[in-house]
């Protein structure tokens, strides 16, 4: 790329972020004004805006990204976190790596997401609302172009050139951390079209069950998304960090679950309003708090209010969004309070023994998780107001208060597939729960029996034996009705009964996911940590929590330079009951600029010897001398769980959003729409439409 | 009783003994957070108070820390962050996260010894450039400026200027 050609790109790239300021901002106008006066070539215009809007977003996030491969160390924000030897693909990473570039890259999703609601917006159905939906994403917009052209511009210069860059932290420089971010950005962002929606049903009082089958799908788009990110934040916290663990309560890892919490709890209450037009207003609230809650998160994140290791340099961007929310809050309060008799409830509660109650506890606990989550991260903020001090509460607290609620909330999970809408009869309980019920109390009983003495982690299994047994015997059932119906055999009917009822057994498999991390979170308990000091050729010996004797021996220290750092490693020859297994090594390493000047501090490479029954995860601390190597050697059981509960949640997730054609909306659709009478299915249909 | 009322009444019975699960964990493991200075205040106030368990916020002070080869325990001299008046030597034994550095933003967990040293037993470091590894603070350097800087420098304009 010829260099002018480049710097022509960087100045039209700067030049769009401000025309699409001027865009949003038109967008917002026109659409509110084009709602209110019923003028349509006002509402098409601020479509149109949308739609251009995102073209000059991205023209900018084009010229921002020529900057950084172009390394124009004259532009602040390349000089920070990018340097001449960085890697390509990290280059490309560095555009979310610092703040400016981060919160373009938000807007850049923000924008195209505005978009994409807009296009699909247009059906029949939904054309009511899209004029408001453009006006709230555009105002959102135009909330982040203002931040990004006043607060933290990207393209700002400095007064100098340096020779080259202060490369990027090598934290960073890891590939969960490359895709973590935009993950959990997809996710964090896409609570806005929801959000959007919400403000649109509000404002038209059309309040009945359309504006919840665009909402439905954007929702679960951002859980998906969501739940990705968070296990790669996660999975590179393990295997980067150093520290053994994967969730530390961190503020900022707390924002990214909190969206994810009532997110979840949404896509389990929408089944009410849908199936017995109940719990209307709490659906509003759980979408506008998801929505509120993700720009918190953003807020904790960048303002710096919060003590938490991961906070970007504190900015006056943080004021900017805690205004936005005050601002969102305040807007969003209003509406529903004048729509308080708009979103009034079709139906009561019959029973407490039915689906309908298992899902308003599986409610009440998501948000009371949040709610704890919440308190206890803002505990600081709120006790210094109250009582002049501040008082931090970690982990103990967390996991205190989550556990117990997490453990119900496994219970549940395992409950509410099995028990009838309306009102379960005896006969139903009996058929349904004998079988995970057993499944649950064998899981413990054997355990209990095999030495296992925690008591939260025996709970734990025996509660994930018996959600096994739910879900197992839910597609044992139906791929059974299917193959005495169509003569089907196991693969065929198993495959058809998923493709054809993709919500309801999409659904069972990101529980199968969810309960596989649980009982992966329950392995903690069993950890088993040791310092140890090893020469060349000293062995350290270990026995594992399932009772395996293994041994570590250094096979020394070495010392040399790659490509953009000088490494120091230890190696080690391990052995399990006697029996080699292989080498694991650990390394510290300096990295250093192009100019072989150390940049950051030095960095920790941990060795990982993964497994289904447990990792082992070793630590370089430091060398004394030359070749004697102070080691953490840990045992981790199950973690390689938790990544396949998350992948797992993650395929369940996309089995549930994945479009299904036309002919089976018509029976499995959106059944609020009906009377709740005619919808009110026995058991005895759920389980036939099951098989249909 | 109306089923309504059941679900209301579990549901209170739920989320009251959360409410109380929150309330005493805070009250068990809940822990000051304090500046240096503020800890000093706090202790001259009541020289019991050294026997809380408490977090300090503070920086780092550049050139004190001193790391023990083998990587398990260091010792460094901790500061208000923008106050100096009142300073603590910190001995902390353990892994030293990697953006602990000279002048870095610590969070220490611990108690102040009889002897006026902290002994943290945990520590957290938040490097201000973790992310934000912002040129500001070298350019005025000028070491920095003659190692990077083009020949001749730039001018002393202000910090930074949008085109």
């Amino acid at each position: 790329m010829s260099n002018s050609f480049a710097s022509g790109l960087i100045v039209l790239g700067e030049v769009a972020l401000w025309i699409a300021l001027l865009m949003a901002a038109w967008s917002a106008t026109v659409s509110f004004a084009g709602a209110a006066q019923r003028r349509g070539d006002l509402v098409l215009s601020g479509e149109r805006g949308v739609y251009a809007t995102f073209g000059f977003v991205l023209l900018a996030s084009v010229g921002l990204w020529t900057a950084l491969f172009a390394h124009d160390f004259s532009i602040k924000f390349v000089a920070s976190y990018t340097s001449a030897n960085l890697p390509k693909v990290y280059t490309f990473t560095a555009f979310w790596a610092g703040q400016a570039g981060s919160l373009l890259f938000w807007c850049l999703i923000l924008a195209l997401y505005g978009a994409l609601a807009v296009w699909f917006g247009r059906g029949e159905k939904t054309r009511a609302f899209l004029p408001y939906v453009a006006g709230t994403m555009s105002v959102v917009t135009l909330f982040f172009l203002l931040t990004l052209c006043f607060g933290a511009n990207p393209f700002e210069r400095l007064d100098w050139t340096p020779v080259d860059g202060r490369g990027m932290n090598p934290q960073l420089q890891n590939p969960g951390m490359a895709i973590h971010p935009p993950m959990l950005y997809l996710g964090y962002v896409a609570t806005t079209v929801p959000f959007a929606y919400a403000v649109a049903a509000l404002a038209t009082r059309k309040l009945n069950a359309e504006w919840l089958a665009p909402v439905r799908r954007w929702s679960l788009l951002s859980w998906f998304f969501l739940t990705v990110g968070i296990t790669l934040g996660m999975w590179w916290a393990y295997v980067e960090l150093g520290w053994g663990g994967y969730w530390a309560w961190d503020p900022v890892e707390n924002a990214s679950l909190l969206p994810w919490l009532t997110g979840t709890a949404f896509l389990h209450s929408i089944m009410i309003q849908e199936k017995r037009g109940m719990l209307r207003k709490w659906n509003v609230t759980l979408v506008v708090s998801t929505f509120l809650l993700a720009i918190l998160g953003t807020f904790i994140t960048r303002s710096g209010i919060i003590q938490s290791v991961h906070s970007f340099a504190q900015s006056p961007v943080g004021t900017w969004f805690a205004a936005f929310l005050g601002v969102s809050l305040l807007a969003t309060g209003y509406l529903v309070s004048t729509r308080l008799k708009d979103l009034a409830s079709q139906a009561e509660l019959e029973s407490m023994v039915s689906r309908e109650a298992a899902f308003l506890y599986n409610n009440l606990l998501l948000v009371g998780i949040s709610f704890s989550v919440l308190w206890g991260t803002l505990f600081p903020i709120l006790s210094e107001w109250v009582r002049g001090e501040k008082i931090t509460v970690g982990p103990p607290f967390f996991n205190s208060v989550n556990i117990p609620l997490g453990l119900l909330l496994l219970a549940l999970t395992g409950v509410g597939p099995l028990i009838a809408w309306r009102r379960a009869s005896v006969a139903n309980i009996r058929r349904q729960f004998v079988f995970p019920g057993v499944a649950g109390v064998a899981t413990g009983v054997a355990l209990f029996a095999l030495g296992m003495r925690d008591f939260y982690a025996l709970v734990c299994y025996t509660l994930a034996g018996f959600v096994f047994g739910t879900i197992g015997q839910e597609f044992w059932k139906g791929t059974g009705a299917r193959m005495r119906m169509y003569q089907e055999n196991v693969a065929v009917a198993l495959g058809r009964l998923v493709a054809r009822n993709r919500r309801r057994y999409g659904g069972y498999v990101v529980h199968f996911g969810m309960v596989t991390m649980f009982a992966a979170f329950a392995g903690l308990a069993f950890k088993k940590e040791a310092d140890v000091t090893l020469r060349t050729g000293q062995t350290h010996r270990a026995r594992d929590p399932w009772g395996h004797d293994w041994t570590f021996t250094s096979q020394g220290v070495s010392q040399y330079k790659a490509l953009n750092r000088y490494v120091t490693a230890v190696a080690l020859d391990v052995t399990r009951d006697g029996q080699r297994v292989g080498i694991l090594s650990s390394e510290k390493r300096q990295h250093v600029d192009s100019q072989d000047q150390p940049t950051f501090e030095p960095s920790t490479e941990v060795g990982i010897m993964e497994g289904a029954k447990q990792d082992v995860y070793v630590v370089l601390a430091g060398v004394t001398g030359t070749d004697q190597a102070e080691l953490r050697i840990t045992f981790n059981p199950l973690v390689v769980w938790v990544w396949f509960g998350g992948i797992i949640m993650a395929v369940g997730g996309l089995i549930v959003m994945w479009p299904q054609a036309e002919r089976r909306r018509v029976q499995g659709g959106y059944a609020a729409t009906l009377s709740p009478v005619a919808v009110a299915a026995p058991a005895e249909r759920e389980l036939a439409g099951a098989a249909s | 009783m109306k089923p309504r009322t059941k679900f209301l009444a579990g549901g209170l019975l739920i989320l009251g003994s959360a409410g109380v699960l929150m309330a005493s964990s805070i009250k068990d493991t809940g822990q000051y957070f304090l500046t240096p200075s503020e800890l000093s205040a706090k202790v001259a106030d009541d020289p019991s108070f050294r026997d809380n368990g408490v977090k300090i916020g503070a920086k780092a002070v550049p050139g004190t820390i001193r790391r023990d080869p083998s990587g398990r325990s260091l010792s460094f001299v901790m500061v208000d962050m923008h106050d100096s008046t009142k300073t603590y030597p910190v001995v902390y034994r353990g892994i030293a996260p990697d953006t602990f550095t000279d002048g870095v933003e610590v969070v220490v967990e611990g108690r102040l010894g009889a002897d006026g040293t902290f002994r943290a037993t945990t520590l957290l470091a938040k490097c201000a450039s973790r992310y934000e590894n912002a040129p500001d603070r070298y350019k005025n350097d000028p070491a920095y400026r003659q190692r990077y800087g083009q020949p001749g420098g730039a001018p002393a304009a202000p910090a930074a200027r949008t085109t």
